[in-house]
């Protein structure tokens, strides 16, 4: 039989504010437990939460750049569970009416374009953390995350293979991170994916039961979890049994995702609205005032960087699907406009290698943005060959050094003396004759020859394109 | 002097006939003596510390009118360094890291905090008997409730243990006390008071209020508690007035509304007379009397012992044994901790509603319980608004019995009926006020005006008007 897979994803982008969404208390990730929880984080007797205004303008501003419904009254409820990790036995978030309603985002695959539908985006408070490996006995909790914002982006079952599905969770984390409402970190849970996958026979209309995986923190995993699942189920579909509704935790280490609970275990969470928060109602004016702060999306650069600056298709995609490279070359290109393609070859080229090599983000890259800058300048003015500029930009990653300092140091720089160079093709000309015969014969490849025994002379420091011009006027 | 007012302890204090560290140290042994079981907690070297702080200000001439006055705090507010139990097991141990913003303005004014008072369990009661700390006793017949669930605070003003104290009311629980133990209560309108800090019961039911001798004295405390606070998004942005500039506006041509429904089926005999005598008294003083219908007032009790449960289910879920409060002993898991936790730190009528909150809130029943409540609140809330095009305020009796017999009700369902006419504010968001207006058989009757949104300075105009021609706020327990 052959089977269609059937995925949709939950995103939980944490917001990137300053205080929680309904304290005072600092989001600041990896300070000492529980420095960062507040009498309102605590769940203490009494106290009450306060909306932060800057957790609904974020959340407006991802409705707005998806083009999607804004629900301009929209209401927090409590979603009622007991966690030692959920210090209210409640979390709020919102149920019937999202801050965010429909929309859509299309992905690229190859040369195929999709649209993938947004059902909905929620905000919510996220839970503290348990850790099970700090005492012998006893489980330790830390509630500094407890009350970060959440923006929880929920997908349509639109995605058919869990290719697409790293496709489009790429694209939200790209999103989220160009309109600046999420840092993207998915090491440190900043931006995670839950996972609903079923599959159904090709051409059945109605859906399988799914399986919801979580626990997920890269793009890798996604990909491998949701592979992994597709073929659990086809497993057992093929042997006629059948697919248990579940919450599976996929473990990286071991491969595999197992059953957390099943559907019949689920809590019943008694959702209600939450009579300490008021409706939240945005004005039309908010709404406009939002829109027109909104920065280019990456769609839109990406257009730019192939109308503008003459960039092929392929590398203004990856020039623009991460916010944090596209900004690396844009500072670039403030020396120079005109060469865009240049500085592409250099950043998509040295530097991504080695970035991948040593895996840092381009954020902590050795070599910023200026400094690369400097460096294809050098190689612009004549200053270096392209050859030489390789060997600086390894001596600048290692020693973080500036380009110049570089250059004069290891003597890189090229002889562009006319006259220094004319005696050395006049030297060469005169020291190989048969050579010389054969290109008068008309053998033209032979010219590499005497470049090569010119560079050899100089130490690779010959302008190259001026040790040409001679040798042709010299031996014509 | 525990039977002065404020008005006139403030007097005094001026006057140097005592001093404050006197007069808190007459009440402080007052509160030893009593066997009320008014008081949780006695706080009494704070407030002899607060006294003589008192006494400092008022001999530097910087004091007003509320500096110096010892006053009892219900247990539900949340007072730094002291403990807060809500009268509950569950409590018994929490000692609160934070102040309530309401105690942190009565701090604030340089009152004199007695201690905390006992309340039925998270102020699910009528009686003051759901409290883990023990029933209270009405001064007025110590065999009698004192009402509930500010049970203690209602005791301790009757009884001579404070001069005012704090009360919370989410179906009735500062009025009621107040009409069976014949002091001065005042519900204020919904959002006026800040919850920032109150133990919640039922978060849009519950709001705070005076307990005092006289509307006058009400007027005064009011002018502290009231008032916008950031931290309660539920709090109302309205500008506070000086509650005590309309007390003495004439209340000729006042209209009187008297809902039928507030007379019918279960009110005693002795009650209504009384209730309409007092009614004779706003006539005889030029207002006009008017009936006045709230036909789904009939539904408030369903509508209110759904809302309240759903709240509070939710509200009290955070009380799990795991980050303070009481903890059941060596408990074999997780699931475990939680059950015995709770099944042993609350008492059975917490018990109760949260099991109808729950069962009401699940899968299915949502639109049929909570849903269905929230409607009848509208229902009900525009019977309100349309009787207030006709008349004034709304007058009828606060408890359809005076004080009853310790022990004497043992069904919930007849226990909640005692709330029958005071729910409907709360489900409404309206001021309420229960005001002494004679007795039966030596138990106090309480009056309840039911006012407009926001027309606090119009009862207590009214309450203070009443009081100037009748003397019933005047009695005392005779035991006191």
């Amino acid at each position: 039989m052959e089977w269609e897979t059937v995925i949709g994803l939950e995103i939980h982008a944490q917001l990137n504010t300053k205080s929680k969404i309904f304290s005072a208390a600092s989001t600041e990730y990896g300070q000492k437990p529980n420095s960062q929880s507040c009498a309102v984080d605590l769940g203490l007797p009494g106290v009450l939460p306060v909306l932060n205004v800057e957790v609904v303008n974020k959340a407006i501003k991802f409705g707005v750049a998806i083009n999607a419904h804004i629900n301009q009254r929209n209401i927090f409820d409590r979603k009622n569970y007991f966690y030692p990790d959920l210090p209210k036995g409640y979390q709020i978030s919102q149920m019937d009416w999202p801050i965010v309603g429909e929309g859509k985002i299309e992905i690229t695959l190859g040369e195929k374009t999709k649209v993938v539908g947004i059902t909905r985006a929620h905000l919510e408070e996220d839970a503290g953390k348990s850790i099970h490996d700090m005492f012998d006995d006893d489980t330790a909790i830390d509630l500094n995350r407890a009350g970060t914002p959440l923006l929880e982006i929920v997908s349509e079952p639109d995605m058919r293979s869990a290719k697409e599905a790293v496709v489009y969770a790429k694209k939200i984390h790209t999103l989220v991170q160009y309109i600046d409402i999420c840092d993207g970190n998915m090491q440190e849970g900043s931006f995670r994916c839950d996972a609903n996958v079923s599959i159904r026979p090709k051409g059945q209309k109605e859906l399988g039961t799914r399986a919801e995986l979580k626990n997920i923190n890269s793009f890798k995993f996604l990909e491998r979890a949701i592979n992994l699942e597709v073929e659990r189920q086809q497993d057992i579909l093929e042997e006629c049994g059948s697919i248990v509704q579940e919450t599976r935790l996929y473990d990286s280490v071991k491969h595999e995702t197992r059953s957390m609970r099943s559907k019949e275990e689920a809590n019943d969470y008694r959702y209600f609205p939450d009579p300490d928060l008021l409706p939240v109602e945005i004005s039309d004016e908010l709404l406009e005032k939002i829109r027109q702060t909104l920065p280019e999306l990456p769609a839109q650069k990406k257009a730019r960087f192939v109308a503008e600056l003459g960039l092929s298709d392929y590398d203004a995609d990856v020039l623009t699907l991460q916010k944090p490279l596209a900004d690396y070359f844009e500072t670039m290109l403030e020396h120079h406009a005109s060469n865009a393609k240049l500085c592409a070859n250099w950043v998509m080229g040295e530097l991504s290698a080695s970035l991948n090599k040593h895996q840092i983000d381009i954020q902590n890259s050795p070599i910023t943005a200026q400094a690369l800058s400097l460096l294809i300048s050098r190689i612009n003015d004549g200053t270096i060959s392209g050859k030489a500029a390789k060997d600086v930009f390894k001596a600048m990653w290692d020693s973080k050094g500036n380009a110049d300092a570089i250059i004069q140091a290891k003597c890189l720089k090229q002889i562009t003396d006319m006259g220094a160079i004319e005696a050395i093709v006049e030297q060469v000309i005169a020291n190989n004759a048969p050579q010389v015969a054969q290109f008068k014969s008309g053998n033209d490849k032979i010219l590499g020859f005497f470049v090569g025994q010119i560079m050899k002379l100089t130490a690779g420091k010959a302008n190259p394109k001026q040790v040409n011009e001679l040798l042709r006027d010299k031996l014509s | 002097m525990h039977t002065k007012t404020i008005v006139e302890l403030a007097q005094g204090l001026k006057d140097k006939d005592f001093s404050c560290v006197e007069l808190t140290q007459h009440y402080l042994n007052r509160i030893n003596q009593s066997n009320l079981n008014a008081f949780i907690t006695v706080t009494d070297e704070l407030a002899l510390v607060q006294a003589k702080a008192a006494d400092n200000k008022i001999a530097s001439g910087n004091a007003n009118i509320l500096t110096g006055m010892p006053y009892a705090h219900k247990d539900i507010f949340c007072t730094k360094g002291v403990k807060t139990s809500a009268g509950s097991k569950m409590l018994d141990t929490f000692v609160s890291p934070y102040d309530a913003t309401v105690s942190q303005k009565l701090n604030q004014a340089g009152l004199v905090m007695l201690g905390k008072t006992n309340m039925d369990e998270f102020a699910m009661g009528s009686s003051n008997e759901n409290s883990f700390y023990g029933a209270v006793k009405n001064p007025w017949n110590r065999l009698k409730i004192p009402g509930g669930s500010s049970g203690g605070s209602a005791a301790s003003v009757a009884g001579g243990l404070s001069c005012f104290s704090t009360g919370t009311d989410t179906g009735g629980s500062i009025r009621q006390p107040a009409s069976l133990c014949g002091i001065t209560g005042l519900k204020p309108t919904y959002g006026r008071i800040s919850r920032y800090g109150m133990i919640a019961y039922a978060s849009s039911l519950d709001q705070a209020g005076p307990m005092t001798k006289t509307a006058q004295d009400a007027a005064i405390v009011l002018n502290v508690m009231a008032g916008f606070d950031e931290k309660d998004s539920t709090s109302a942005e309205q500008k506070v007035p000086d509650y005590t500039t309309h007390l003495n506006d004439s209340i000729k041509g006042l209209t009187i509304g008297l809902p039928k429904e507030f007379f019918s089926y279960g009110l005693d005999n002795e009650v209504a007379s009384n209730i309409m005598t007092a009614v004779k008294e706003f006539e005889a003083m030029g207002a006009i009397v008017k009936e006045v219908s709230l036909p789904n007032s009939a539904y408030a009790i369903p509508a209110y012992y759904i809302v309240a449960p759903c709240e509070c289910s939710s509200n009290l879920s955070r009380l799990d044994g795991v980050r303070y409060g009481y903890r059941a002993k060596d408990v074999k898991n997780l699931e475990d901790l939680y059950l015995r936790s709770r099944s042993e730190g609350f008492g059975e009528e917490v018990k109760r509603r949260i099991m109808i909150g729950a069962y009401a809130l699940s899968a299915g029943y949502y639109d049929a319980y909570y849903l269905k409540a929230q409607q009848v609140r509208h229902l009900i809330s525009d019977d309100f608004k349309k009787v207030f095009e006709r008349v004034d305020v709304i007058m009828g009796p606060v408890s359809p019995t005076t004080a009853f017999d310790l022990g004497s009700v043992k069904d919930p369902v007849s226990m909640y009926l005692a709330d029958i006419y005071t729910l409907s504010a709360n489900l409404a968001g309206l001021p309420g006020m229960s005001i002494q207006a004679g007795f039966a058989q030596k138990l106090p009757i309480g009056l309840q005006l039911i006012g407009n949104y926001w027309s606090e300075s119009k009862l207590l105009n009214i309450a203070h008007q009443f009081q100037l021609q009748t003397d019933w706020h005047l009695k005392t327990p005779q035991e006191c």
